[in-house]
Formats: structure tokens, C-alpha cells, sequence
């Protein structure tokens, strides 16, 4: 029982990980990568709260005659890093944006073409100097 | 309580506080001053920890005067301020340099953000180096990363964009790796303080629980350390972003990992159980080996001369990782001899490129061609630090080499020096290709600029300068750096 | 002893200044010229004043820093080093006077960053002369590949470049994996670095790895130019001739066969290296290495190449003396250090005067210029006599000593090889003082065409030396017999 049932958090913790981190890998649209990097961080924060909790323990603020409190550590903490994880995507958000601005797209496949033909755009000035490129190549 | 007393918080506050005092004042000179002395101010508090801890041994600073473990502590020990003695003294030399360097190359509007983010990244590698507590050192980190995002973002080339943006997915996949694992090590133990961990650990070595923590730990920091196979940001974050982040990121953040590596297997777990119990020495000894033969072997073919030293610095931490994973004094202390010395090659090599784009306006090699007559302290300076990481003798990389060497062979390791010294011929044939571009191009009869002398302004040469001389200073008399690197390792590693 | 390590400083110091002053004098010519025979000629007098002074059972010492625990940048000459360093001394002016001459004449380019980087060169040469220990040696010798690199890449020109690239890849590569390792690791099994009579392992070391670190030591040494490191020696002939003639038959080279014979000496001992096969596979190797080089220099056109080739296969006759270890070859080897020098320095001297006159390169091409240049084709002859080993000449000696040597040791093998290269030698040396005098030119006849000028004068001094080394060999039998002492 307490190896399957009793563990659930940590499946919602594994579940929203995997999840998180297949969308980032799999996923070519930059908003949703950062979508996807927004739910992988989110499991992390889940694990955390959810281990604050004391089985038996009330809400940590302070009663007349409790002994037992839940941790209110991990809360912090996660506030800390949900700040964190805001700022990521807020700098995340606006870099795509840019890229929009730049490329006129936010699928990680067009950008890859276009700076390729850029590339391939930037070959022909090289070939201007024949005589020099060969002696180069030396 | 005087200024002395309070330098470890000080020495991380005045960069934060100058941040937005930049944008406050919103003018690009005004910026780069307060960049600057906010740096030198860094720069002159870690010289006198360092007095400090030499002579008497760690500083442990509560912050907020709650005690540790409750509170969180601010620890120095010789590691932490060889590292943060290395981070303040490139960071003002940067900064010295980025004064005609950011107008070229980032839009007028963005150079003043630009000063601010580049203090919240100084600031938050210092946190990292100086932090004593697993999240605060966490938190430092992110502001460290998110700062280095926006602040390669900001290049000339648009594919700094990208290359921002595959660091950040990358980065921050990496720090919630770390974020887990010391979610698991305070779910075992119940606090957040290294020495309160370290003490608490061992009776819990078996536990699942803490090596899963271990494991992520481990990870993350990798990624942040760019060891392959996690280094795929590396080249093109450092290729695209202007020069100025690039020589600072290159000499400073992967340094900071590797002093994330060292502080978490050495001072939280022990000796024994990262290197011995764990497999790590064997995995760190595996990937540094095919870091530094595959970046070498990629480097050699780049045309682009700041990826072909991004290549060459993932082959270089291959080089720390494998010292690491020796496991023994020498090994960590030659680790951490080839950080510092790395961290000034690489250092003036990137300044240098710098300069070269500030005058001629690319960094490839069809930009090199005579160099030589139009640049002569520039292309010194970048000769010099080719020689050093080949490890020519008279240089500060001959002296990591040597002890890394030394530190195989008492191992017993002999194929890892050959490793090494291998390592060092594939440098030769990329650092050659660099010197050469330099030297021996006849110029182009087409180049619309004359072969003048049309040096670097002095705040560009100054810091590359002073970087190259500290290389060559320092493959001389070998003094500080090695009896420090040594004296860390020996407290770092303790009774084993 | 003050005055020794005031000697040894200014040994260093002299070239080094020269070197950074000539590009003060690049708009006068004739000035820098001056500057360069001036220092030189300080260089000679300090060279010869420490030899007088020195005292060998007390050698001065000379620490410049200490850039790893136990093992300082030390100076502290021995026989062996005070011979090199008279040697290049000796022949720094020399080639100074020669130099002249011809980049003037030839109308070469750059000439000061050549003047320069040549007093850097032989700051460096002397330098590896002074060294006291491995490491010491091994900082200059990687060095001088350095330092040598623009003078042999001179000519800028796309051979130029690769030949360059060759030098130093060889140079390099073999001195970073081979004989770095080899420095590391004695280090590591000794203790130190520093040359000692008796060699520094202790004996209980595992003879194994003495073999391994023996191999290494030696082909990491590729100035030497032991097959199969030896393509760089040709590969270099693209340099202009003084250059040729100095570093590469004389400094460049020299100091990879002397660091051979310090290694051997110094670090292994005598009466360790004779227990060693691997010792053994190396003097069959030299030997080999002879023969081969001979035989191809035979079939080489180009005077320079065939030069060269004769240069590798003389350092061979070194590196024999010294694999086979005894007395006499050790004292062999040491003497052909000074004997050989002289004799292909004037041996490439001629080469350059022959292609300032005729404007030839090639051998099949000098019939009959004997009457447009005698006085340098004498010269050659001369040399080539000395370098073939006959009397009267300085080269007879040294020979003779080496074919003693390996006499002594049993290996008639390899009194053969010398035997067959002596003989070898004469065929393709002799050929061209044959062809010059002997033969007739098909085209019209050419008329005396031997101005006095500054190179001829160095001809005629380089090959009055190797005459006068023969017949008062004292200054060079007084360094043998203390290397010989010592042993």
C-alpha cells in the first residue's frame, strides 16, 4: 500500500517531469519548449511542497496546545524558485519575441533553414578571390 | 561592525545594489564607472579575505546574524575565494574592456541594461563561490544563469538568439536537476547547510534517496560545466554573444561550475563516497577523455575563431574533469591549477578577439590576414595565449600540464598522460591555424584598409595585456597558484 | 665563481639584447649590421673567458626561477655544455660575417627581423648549452623550435609555409608527447631533474621503464634526426643558407644531439645505458639511419638537400657514440659535436656562394664553375674531406674515436656502417668539387669571377679551423678528457 498509493505524489512528480521534459525535447515551437520547461519545473516544485507535509501535523501556524506542525520550509523555498522559474520564462518569453521580431518565426526548424541560407548567402563572397582561395587552402 | 567584518555579504550587495543604480542613471558612461568600481570594490574586498583565510583559516558569515543551520551561512574557505579572487579580478578587467567594445557591437539602447545584467551575473557567480547554504547557492546560480541568457542574447549576430535560447532551455534543465537534488538531500537530512550536511550524510550514504540526489546533483552541474555530452550551448552561445560576455563567461561561469563539482563532492559528500563508492571518478575520467578529443578534433575545423575557442574550452574542462576524476590530492589540486590558469588563457584570448572585431569587425579567419602589421600587440597577445594552451613551456599552461601529468602517472594512469600530451598536439594544430591566419597570410591586395598600425584603444589592450603577462607570470613563478591549488585540495579532500 | 655566473648571465643576456635592439636599427642597415658582429663578438669573448675560468669541481650555479617545487630553471655548465657554447659562440660571428654578404648580395627581404630572430636563437642555443637540468633543457629546446620557426618560414612563400608547418609539427610533436612524458615521468620516478654523473634513477628502478623512458627520450629529441623524425632537416633547406648553415648544421641540430648525449650521460649514466637493449635498438637504428641517409643523399640533385641529408646522417654517428657508451664513443661523439660543425658549416657556406655566383642549386649543373670560383670549391673540398673523416682534418678524429668505440663493444656491425658511409660520403661530397674542376662546361667558358667579399672571408676562416682543430685540437682534447673524467 504505501509503496503505490501512498507514494502518488512523487507519480504526479514523475509524471509532470516526463511530461515537461518531452515536450522541451520534442516539441519545435519555441513557446511551447518553454511551455514544457514551465511544467518540468513545476514537478520539481510539487516534490518539495508535497515532503512538507507531516502526517498528523497542522498548518504551520502557531496554536495553543499543537506540538505537531507540517514543515513550512519547503513553501518558502518553492517561492523562491517559482520567482525564479517566473523570471526564466519572462527572459525565455522575450528572447522568442526577439527571435520573432528576427526570423518572422518560432518554429525551431524554419530558424535552422533560414540561418542556413544565410550561410549559404554569405558563400558567394568567398568566391570572388578564386586566386586567394586557393592559396588558402594551401 | 566595520566594512571588513561584513565583506563576504559586501562583496556580492554592491554589484546587486549597482544594478539598478545603472539604470537609474541611464547614461552608458556613467554605467561602465559604476560597473567598474563596483568590480574593483569586489576585487580589493577578495584580496583581503584572502589575507584573512590564509592566515587564519575559513570565515563562516551569518547572514542576517541568525545562526547556521537555521539561518543561512556564508562560508569561505580557500577554494571559495581562489575562485572568487579569479571571478573579480577578469570581471574588472572585462568590464575595463567592455567600454569601446559594447558601443560596436550591442544597440545603443540595450548598453545600459547591458551593464546592469552584466553586475546581477557578477554577483551571482560571487554568490555561488561565497554561499554556504545548498539553495542560497541554488538561487545564486539562477540569477547567474538568467543573467548569462539575456546577456548572450544581446550579440550582434542574430543567432545569438537562438543560441540564447537553446542556453536557457539547456540551463534551466540543469538547475532543476540541481533543484531536485537538493530537494532529495533536505527531504533525508532536513537542512540546507553544507556543513550541517556534511556532517549528517554519512550515516546515510546508503540510502536511495541520497544517491538519487547525488545523481541529479551531479548532472545538473555537469550541464552547467558544459562536460559532454552536455555542452551542445557552449559553442554557439559563446560564438554569437558579443566579446565581451564571451571572454567573461568563458573565463568565470564554467569555473563556477567546477567549483559547484568540488564544493558538492568534497565538502557535502565526502571524498570517499563521490569518487570511490560513486563511479564518478571513472565516468568524469571516461567523458573528460572524448571531450578533449572530440572538441579538439571539431575545433580544428572551425572557421569561426570564437568557436573554434569555445570548442577548445570544452576540451579544457575536459581536461578538469579528468584531473577530478583521478581522485587524489594531486589530481584535485591540478584541477584546480588548470582552472585558474585556464581562466587567463582564455581570458586574454577571447579579449583579444574582441579587439580584433572592434577594429576589423569579424573574428573568422578571412578577417586574421595582416593582422600581424595592423594589430601587432593584439596578435602578440593572441599568439602568446595560443602557446599557453598548447602548454609551451614559460606559460601558465605548461605548469597545468605538468601537473596534471604527474598527477595521471602517480595514479598509475600512464595512457591518460599520453591522453594529455595527445590533448596538447591537436591544440597545436588548431592554434596554429589561428597564429598562422595571423602571421603568415600575405595580406589581400583587395583589403579597402591600408596596412597601418591601427592598434586597440588602451582600455581594450590594458586588460589583455595584463592577462597575457599574468600567464606568463604565472607559468614562472608558480607560487601562489600552486601552493593555494594545494593547500585547497588538501583541506577539500581532508584525511584521505 | 662570481665571475663564472656573471659569464654564464651574459652568455645569455648578450644575444637576447641584441636581439631586442636591432629593430631600432632597422632604417640603417650598416648600423644593425654593427650591432650584430659587435655582439657577437662579446658573446665570443664571455664564452671563452668562462671557459678559462670555470672550475668543473665546483660549477657555478645559477637559478633564474622556480616554477615547480624541486625543479628550478638552473644553469650549471659541464665539459660537454662549455664545448657547445664556445661552439655556437665561435661560429655566431662567423655566420654574422657570411650573413652579411649574402642576404645583402641575395637581396633578401626583412633582413632585420631575420637578424634578429637569429641573436634569439642563439640566446636560446646557449641557453640549452648552461642547462643544470632536464627541465631547464627542455623549456629552451622547445624554444629554439620557436624561435627558429620565422627564420626558417623567411621566405613567406608557400613552400616556406609548409615546410614550416612540417618543422614544427615534427619538432613539436614529438617533443610534446614523447619527450615531455619522458621528463614527467623521470621526474616522478627520480625525485630531480638535475644532471648528475652516476644518472639519477636509483637502482632499483625497473629496467623496463628504463627501456620505455630511453625510447622516449630519444625520439622525443627529433633535432636529432634520428629516422623516422628526420623529414624536417630536408623540409628546412627552404630557408636561406646562413640559416641553414647555423641552426641547421649546427645549433638546431647540435642541441638535439647534445641534449642525447646529456640525457645519456646525465641522466642514465654510462654504465646504465649499456645495460639496456632498448640502447642497443637505437645504435642499430643510427646505424641504419647512416647508411640510409648517405645512400639517399646520393641520389639528391639539390646541394642543399644533399647537405642535408649528410647532416642526419652525421648526427647519426652522435647518436651511436652515445647508444654504445663507452669511453671512446662517448668521447667520439662529443668531439664530432665540434669537428662535424665546422666542416658542414663551410659545406653550406660554399653552397651559398655557389648559388650567389652561378645562381645553381642543382649538383648535375656545376661542371666546370671550378674556374669562376676556385677559391670557395677548394674550401668545399676541404671540408668535404674533413666531414668524410680523412687527415689532415679535424673530422679524421672524432672518427677515429667513434670506430674505436664500437670496436670496443663488439658491434662490427656497425664499424661497418660507418666504414660504408665514409665511403658513401666521399662518393656524393667529392662529386662536386669532381664536376667544378673536372669536367667541362658545354656552354661558353667562364672567366675568374671571385670578388673579396665578406662571405668568402667566413669560407676562408671556417675552413682554416677545421684545419687547425687537427692539428691543435687542445682547447677541444682539454673539454674531452674533463667529459671523460666526469664519467
Amino acid at each position: 500500500m504505501s509503496n503505490i498509493a501512498g507514494l502518488f505524489n512523487y507519480w504526479v512528480v514523475i509524471f509532470l517531469m516526463m511530461a515537461g521534459f518531452f515536450v522541451v525535447i520534442s516539441q519545435g515551437n519555441l513557446v511551447k519548449k518553454i511551455i514544457g520547461l514551465s511544467l518540468f519545473q513545476a514537478s520539481a516544485f510539487i516534490l518539495y511542497i508535497s515532503i512538507g507535509h507531516v502526517s498528523g501535523g497542522e498548518v504551520p501556524i502557531y496554536v495553543e496546545g499543537s506540538n505537531l506542525y507540517s514543515n513550512p520550509l519547503p513553501h518558502v523555498l518553492i517561492l523562491t524558485a517559482i520567482v525564479v522559474s517566473v523570471s526564466t520564462t519572462a527572459v525565455g518569453l522575450a528572447i522568442i519575441i526577439r527571435i520573432k521580431e528576427t526570423y518572422n518565426t518560432v518554429e525551431e526548424d524554419e530558424i535552422q533553414i533560414i540561418d542556413n541560407r544565410k550561410d549559404d548567402e554569405d558563400e558567394p563572397v568567398e568566391e570572388e578571390h578564386p586566386a586567394e582561395q586557393k592559396e588558402d587552402q594551401s | 561592525m566595520s566594512v571588513v567584518d561584513h565583506l563576504p555579504i559586501l562583496i556580492i550587495i554592491i554589484p546587486l545594489i549597482a544594478a539598478p543604480l545603472c539604470v537609474l542613471f541611464d547614461s552608458a558612461k556613467v554605467s561602465w564607472l559604476l560597473a567598474l568600481a563596483a568590480c574593483i570594490f569586489s576585487f580589493i574586498g577578495s584580496i583581503k579575505l584572502l589575507n584573512t583565510i590564509t592566515a587564519s583559516g575559513p570565515i563562516s558569515y551569518s547572514l542576517g546574524g541568525w545562526q547556521p543551520p537555521w539561518g543561512i551561512e556564508y562560508r569561505l574557505d580557500l577554494l571559495s575565494i581562489i575562485l572568487l579572487l579569479l571571478l573579480t579580478s577578469i570581471a574588472s578587467l572585462v568590464v575595463l574592456f567592455a567600454r569601446y567594445s559594447v558601443e560596436q557591437e550591442i544597440s545603443k539602447n540595450r548598453i545600459v541594461p547591458f551593464y546592469a545584467t552584466l553586475l546581477l551575473a557578477i554577483a551571482g557567480l560571487s554568490g555561488i563561490c561565497i554561499s554556504g547554504d545548498v539553495f542560497n547557492l541554488f538561487v545564486f546560480l539562477e540569477i547567474s544563469s538568467i543573467a548569462s541568457y539575456t546577456l548572450i542574447s544581446l550579440g550582434k549576430d542574430r543567432r545569438a538568439l537562438n543560441a540564447a535560447f537553446k542556453y536557457l532551455v539547456m540551463g534551466t534543465i540543469g538547475a532543476t536537476f540541481i533543484l531536485i537534488g537538493i530537494g532529495f538531500l533536505y527531504m533525508q537530512t532536513g537542512t540546507l547547510n553544507m556543513q550541517d550536511l556534511s556532517e549528517r550524510l554519512p550515516s546515510l550514504y546508503d540510502n536511495r534517496t541520497i544517491r538519487a540526489g547525488f545523481a541529479f546533483l551531479t548532472v545538473g552541474i555537469c550541464l552547467k560545466l558544459a562536460l559532454f555530452p552536455l555542452h551542445l550551448w557552449l559553442p554557439n552561445a559563446y560564438a554569437y554573444a558579443p566579446s565581451v560576455v564571451s571572454a567573461f563567461l568563458a573565463a568565470t561561469a564554467t569555473k563556477v561550475a567546477v567549483y559547484m563539482l568540488l564544493r558538492f563532492l568534497l565538502t557535502v559528500f565526502d571524498f570517499n563516497f563521490s569518487l570511490n563508492t560513486m563511479p564518478l571518478d571513472v565516468i568524469l575520467i571516461a567523458l573528460g577523455s572524448v571531450a578533449i578529443v572530440s572538441s579538439s578534433l571539431v575545433a580544428i575545423f572551425q572557421v569561426n575563431l570564437k568557436r573554434l575557442l569555445a570548442y577548445s574550452s570544452i576540451a579544457q574542462l575536459g581536461y578538469i574533469s579528468l584531473s577530478i576524476g583521478l581522485a587524489s590530492k594531486l589530481g584535485i589540486a591540478s584541477a584546480i591549477i588548470h582552472l585558474f590558469n585556464h581562466a587567463l588563457m582564455k581570458g586574454a584570448l577571447f579579449l583579444a578577439l574582441g579587439a580584433m572585431i572592434y577594429k576589423v569587425g569579424g573574428a573568422e579567419l578571412k578577417h586574421c590576414q595582416g593582422m600581424l602589421k595592423r594589430m601587432p600587440l593584439t596578435s602578440l597577445a593572441i599568439i602568446i595565449g595560443g602557446l599557453s594552451l598548447i602548454g609551451i613551456p614559460g606559460t601558465a599552461g605548461f605548469i597545468s600540464k605538468w601537473y596534471m601529468i604527474n598527477a595521471s602517472l602517480e595514479a598509475g594512469l600512464w595512457p591518460l598522460a599520453l591522453l594529455i600530451l595527445f590533448g596538447s598536439l591537436l591544440a597545436i594544430i588548431y592554434v596554429w591555424k589561428m597564429v598562422e591566419a595571423i602571421t603568415l597570410q600575405p595580406s589581400t591586395s583587395t583589403a579597402t584598409a591600408p596596412l597601418t598600425r591601427d592598434e586597440a584603444p588602451l582600455t581594450m589592450l590594458v586588460p589583455i595585456w595584463a592577462l597575457v603577462i599574468a600567464n606568463i607570470y604565472y607559468g614562472i613563478n608558480t607560487e601562489l597558484t600552486v601552493s593555494l591549488a594545494q593547500r585547497a585540495a588538501n583541506i577539500l579532500v581532508g584525511g584521505y | 665563481m662570481e665571475l663564472s655566473i656573471t659569464l654564464m648571465l651574459a652568455l645569455l643576456l648578450v644575444p637576447l639584447t641584441v636581439a631586442i635592439a636591432l629593430p631600432f636599427f632597422n632604417s640603417s642597415p650598416n648600423l644593425r649590421e654593427a650591432v650584430t658582429l659587435f655582439g657577437s663578438i662579446v658573446l665570443l669573448i664571455c664564452a671563452a673567458m668562462l671557459y678559462q675560468t670555470i672550475d668543473f669541481d665546483n660549477p657555478p650555479q645559477l637559478i633564474l626561477a622556480i616554477p615547480l617545487p624541486n625543479y628550478p630553471i638552473l644553469f650549471s655548465p659541464d665539459p660537454l655544455g662549455i664545448m657547445f657554447s664556445l661552439l655556437v659562440s665561435t661560429l655566431w660571428p662567423i655566420t654574422s660575417l657570411y650573413a652579411i654578404g649574402y642576404m645583402r648580395q641575395h637581396k633578401e627581404l626583412n633582413q632585420t627581423r631575420f637578424y634578429c630572430f637569429f641573436a634569439l636563437s642563439i640566446a636560446v642555443t646557449q641557453a640549452i648549452a648552461l642547462s643544470g637540468n632536464m627541465l631547464t633543457l627542455f623549456i629552451f629546446y622547445e624554444m629554439l623550435t620557436l624561435a627558429t620557426f620565422p627564420l626558417v618560414t623567411h621566405a613567406g612563400s608557400k613552400q616556406a609555409k609548409q615546410a614550416g608547418r612540417l618543422y614544427l609539427g615534427i619538432l613539436m610533436g614529438t617533443s610534446i608527447m614523447f619527450l615531455l612524458l619522458a621528463t614527467i615521468w623521470s621526474a616522478n620516478i627520480a625525485g630531480t631533474l638535475a644532471f648528475q654523473a652516476d644518472g639519477i634513477f636509483p637502482a632499483d628502478t625497473d629496467p623496463f621503464l628504463l627501456n620505455i623512458l630511453l625510447l622516449l627520450f630519444v625520439f622525443g629529441t627529433a633535432k636529432a634526426a634520428l629516422m623516422p623524425f628526420h623529414r624536417w632537416l630536408p623540409a628546412a633547406m627552404v630557408a636561406p643558407v646562413p640559416v641553414s648553415a647555423l641552426l641547421h648544421a649546427v645549433a638546431v641540430v647540435k642541441a638535439g644531439v647534445f641534449t642525447l648525449l646529456k640525457v645519456v650521460i646525465y641522466l642514465f649514466g654510462i654504465d646504465n645505458i649499456s645495460l639496456l637493449p632498448a640502447a642497443d635498438f637505437l645504435a642499430y637504428l643510427a646505424g641504419f639511419t647512416i647508411v640510409a641517409a648517405s645512400l639517399i643523399a646520393l641520389k639528391q640533385d639539390n646541394i642543399k638537400a644533399r647537405l642535408a641529408y649528410s647532416t642526419i646522417g652525421q648526427l647519426s654517428y652522435i647518436i651511436l657514440g652515445a647508444m654504445l657508451a663507452t669511453s671512446s664513443s662517448i668521447m667520439g661523439s662529443s668531439m664530432h659535436i665540434v669537428t662535424h660543425a665546422f666542416g658542414k658549416i663551410t659545406l653550406f657556406f660554399c653552397a651559398g656562394a655557389i648559388l650567389l655566383a652561378t645562381h645553381k642549386t642543382r649538383v648535375s649543373e656545376l661542371n666546370g664553375i671550378g674556374k669562376q670560383i676556385p677559391i670557395t670549391l677548394c674550401c668545399f673540398t676541404l671540408a668535404a674531406l674533413s666531414t668524410i673523416g680523412l687527415p689532415p682534418f679535424a673530422g679524421m678524429w672524432s672518427k677515429w674515436w667513434l670506430v674505436q668505440g664500437t670496436i670496443e663493444s663488439g658491434q662490427l656491425i656497425l664499424t661497418a656502417s660507418l666504414l660504408i658511409s665514409s665511403l658513401l660520403n666521399l662518393i656524393y661530397l667529392l662529386e662536386i668539387p669532381l664536376r667544378a674542376f673536372f669536367f667541362q662546361q658545354s656552354t661558353t667558358p667562364l672567366t675568374f669571377k671571385e670578388p673579396l667579399s665578406p662571405h668568402l672571408l667566413a669560407i676562408g676562416t671556417t675552413t682554416l679551423l677545421c684545419l687547425l682543430l687537427f692539428l691543435k685540437p687542445d682547447v677541444l682534447y682539454h673539454l674531452i678528457n674533463l667529459i671523460d673524467k666526469g664519467l
